[in-house]
């Protein structure tokens, strides 16, 4: 007979140590769930405070932070297009992530996939429009995917450290950028912002119908989930998780690292280089020094937030789109600085990291503990 | 005289002047993360440290008019920067590097927030030592115009280059960054040690801030650093956690910097984004060149993630 609790007639409900197992069940999994979020309300906190100290009011600040970010439909839509690039921005770096690399150079396959993309639009321009759109997409994944893919290769065939390679080809992206801006792609047009030649309209990426919010949007989510059904799903996802846990178990199982690790950071590359075409082709109309608007960056956070969860970052990146995206109305209703945001998100980040130390602590999200005050005795 | 008059002799000249000029903040960047990772912890976190640094020289120095009080500033900013990577990351499970990543965009966030009203005043600069006095070309003067702190970094690399080998606290730092195990075994406490250490590292990056600021360029706007920061973490590395090879490094990357503006002086235009470019690519052929998969780096700290 099963251990039941007293007045219950349901046995077969209940787990090996008389706890129903959907209870179980949720109390493993809710830490992921309470643990960021606790860590979020607390890194506001600490922001309030910070507001409050440099004498400003906390609740007009998250008041403004809200009508800004999600209090009309407006400020929603205007949250879930800056959300687009940061869903792709992140997948760049939950990826790899997944593979134990922390690649931080988002950035520069934005800025590479957004000039690859105009390059093909203008060469391609007659063409029907299809084809080209589908043209510039490959071609903004095909240059991320050779920019990041590159640092992952270097990781695995000559041990280079992916952290500094990646944000130092960022840096060179963006100087190739400017150097193919000002020079030969420049449209002589673009007086005092260096451009490309604009893509003709019928080239252009319109809005979802009946929304102020392009198509990237859907691009973001679709390509989140095709990354969470490749980590959690496949056999491909399975082996870059075990080679993230131990490189030296997978390689004695016989996978293939080194193709494991180019491959996934040259995807995670051209969902960035992704993100870069569809600033070209919905947002701006042609390539400039406006790709590099730090979404490579907001996208760092975005993936940590997330825990490197490709359907966590969904929820996430649209959050802080919405406090990217009331940025603005905070600085001139309360008359701070626009860096008021990138201190937040600094702070938020920060506890977000601390947190980490938190996991497998709890004794509610663990059901092993919740019989045995031994065990629990002995982590406390 | 003017630029003709020296002709193309002017570039390898603007290039050693720019080479003095540009390096003094990766001298000590680097001085400051090799204190950091030779204890066995890496803060990426400098870069934010130098911008921050940056911004409280600068502002410092407009409200008082002393460059040194600037300068003092920074470096007591940069050491908070530092003592608290280090203290966060002494609980398990916290990445250094990640922690790095998010005090880089945590200092560069708080320094343009209260750096938003010093944009404007002019702050007084950090002096320097005219060495070209003996010529009378303007261009070998200009080259030879040697700022202070230029002349303490290089001091200092002698300093800890020999402080790592013949003190105590150096010993301390390196056994603490070879093993942990080791360390707990002398009865040191490795998290105090990388706590002091990262402190150091925050407050030497803070100076380099306030060099960018009060000397080179020599204004604070929010595009001050051009990740300096982050190169000094790869220019340590380069250098084998070694002080000498630390300012041999910067001197190289200053000269790398110098290039695209010498180029410039003389006419050549070509292709400036590209020579803009040249530390980055630099640094990176670098760390091509010197990793390899099969071996670990010779001089690494055992306890460094960076190079496990």
């Amino acid at each position: 007979m099963v251990d039941t609790v007293a007045g219950s007639d349901m046995p077969a409900l209940f787990g090996a140590r008389g706890y129903p197992p959907t209870l179980e069940w949720i109390a493993r999994r809710a830490e992921a769930f309470v643990i960021p979020l606790a860590a979020l309300i607390v890194g506001m906190a600490l922001f309030s405070l910070f507001i409050a100290l440099v004498g400003k009011s906390p609740i007009l600040l998250y008041e403004t932070m809200w009508r800004g970010g999600f209090g009309s439909w407006f400020s929603v839509q205007n949250s879930l297009s800056r959300a687009a690039p940061l869903l792709l921005a992140a997948l760049c770096v939950a990826l790899p992530a997944r593979l134990g690399l922390v690649v931080i150079g988002g950035e520069g396959a934005i800025v590479l996939g957004g000039v690859g993309a105009a390059a093909i639009g203008v060469a391609l321009s007659g063409a029907p429009s299809s084809i080209v759109i589908l043209a510039m997409g490959v071609a903004g994944m095909a240059a991320g995917g050779i920019w990041i893919g590159a640092v992952g290769a270097l990781r695995h065939y000559r041990a280079v450290n992916e952290t500094i390679s990646s944000l130092l080809l960022a840096y060179i992206a963006i100087a190739l950028m400017n150097q193919l801006v000002e020079g030969p792609l420049r449209d002589p047009a673009s007086l005092n912002k260096p451009s490309t030649q604009p893509l003709a309209d019928i080239y252009r990426i319109g809005n979802i119908p009946g929304m102020d919010v392009h198509w990237g949007l859907v691009v973001g989510i679709l390509a989140c989930i095709i990354s969470w059904v490749l980590i959690e799903k496949t056999r491909w996802g399975f082996a870059a998780r075990i080679a993230g846990g131990n490189v030296r178990a997978a390689q004695v199982q016989g996978l293939a690292v080194g193709p494991l690790i180019v491959g996934f950071t040259a995807l995670a590359g051209g969902f960035a280089g992704l993100a870069g075409m569809l600033e070209v082709a919905a947002v701006q109309g042609s390539a400039n020094a406006s790709l590099a608007a730090g979404y490579g960056y907001t996208g760092i956070l975005v993936a940590f937030l997330a825990r490197h969860n490709p359907l966590a970052i969904i929820p996430v990146a649209i959050l802080l789109g919405g406090i990217d995206a009331s940025g603005g109305l905070i600085q001139r209703r309360m008359d701070l600085p626009d860096a008021t945001v990138l201190v937040l998100q600094g702070m938020i980040f920060i506890i977000i990291l601390l947190s980490e130390t938190f996991y497998g602590r709890f004794k509610a999200f663990n059901p092993d503990l919740w019989k045995r005050p031994d065990l629990v005795r002995g982590t406390a | 005289m003017d630029a003709t008059e020296i002709g193309l002799w002017g570039v390898p000249l603007a290039i050693l002047g720019g080479a003095i000029r540009v390096s003094t903040p990766f001298i000590f960047v680097s001085l400051g993360e090799a204190i950091t990772e030779r204890s066995g912890r890496i803060n990426l976190g400098l870069e934010g440290t130098l911008v921050f640094g940056a911004m409280t020289a600068y502002a410092v120095a407009v409200m008082t008019g002393s460059p040194w009080l600037g300068l003092l500033a920074a470096a007591f900013a940069g050491l908070c920067f530092g003592l608290f990577h280090g203290w966060i990351c002494k609980f398990p499970r916290v990445n250094d590097i990640a922690i790095g990543i998010a005090l880089m965009l945590f200092g560069s966030g708080l320094a343009f927030f209260f750096g938003k009203p010093f944009i404007k005043p002019k702050a007084p600069n950090l002096p320097a030592i005219p060495f070209g006095g003996w010529s009378d070309i303007p261009q070998v003067q200009a080259a030879l115009d040697v700022n202070v702190l230029f002349l303490i970094g290089a001091v200092l690399s002698v300093i800890l280059w020999w402080a790592f080998r013949n003190t105590r606290a150096g010993l301390i730092v390196r056994v603490v960054g070879d093993s942990s195990d080791a360390a707990r075994a002398m009865g040191l406490n490795p998290d105090t040690v990388r706590l002091l250490a990262t402190g150091v590292g925050g407050a030497l990056a803070g100076i380099g801030g306030a060099y960018l600021s009060l000397y080179y360029p020599g204004s604070w706007t929010e595009r001050i650093s051009s990740g300096q920061g982050l190169m000094a973490v790869a220019l340590v590395i380069f250098a084998r956690w070694n002080p000498l090879g630390c300012f041999a490094a910067a001197l190289l990357f200053g000269g790398a910097g110098a290039l695209g503006p010498a180029l410039q002086s003389v006419g050549v235009t070509q292709g400036y984004y590209l020579f803009y470019a040249a530390p980055y690519i630099l640094t990176l052929i670098i760390m091509i060149a010197t990793s390899s998969p099969t071996r670990s780096l010779a001089g690494a700290p055992g306890e460094l993630s960076i190079t496990k």
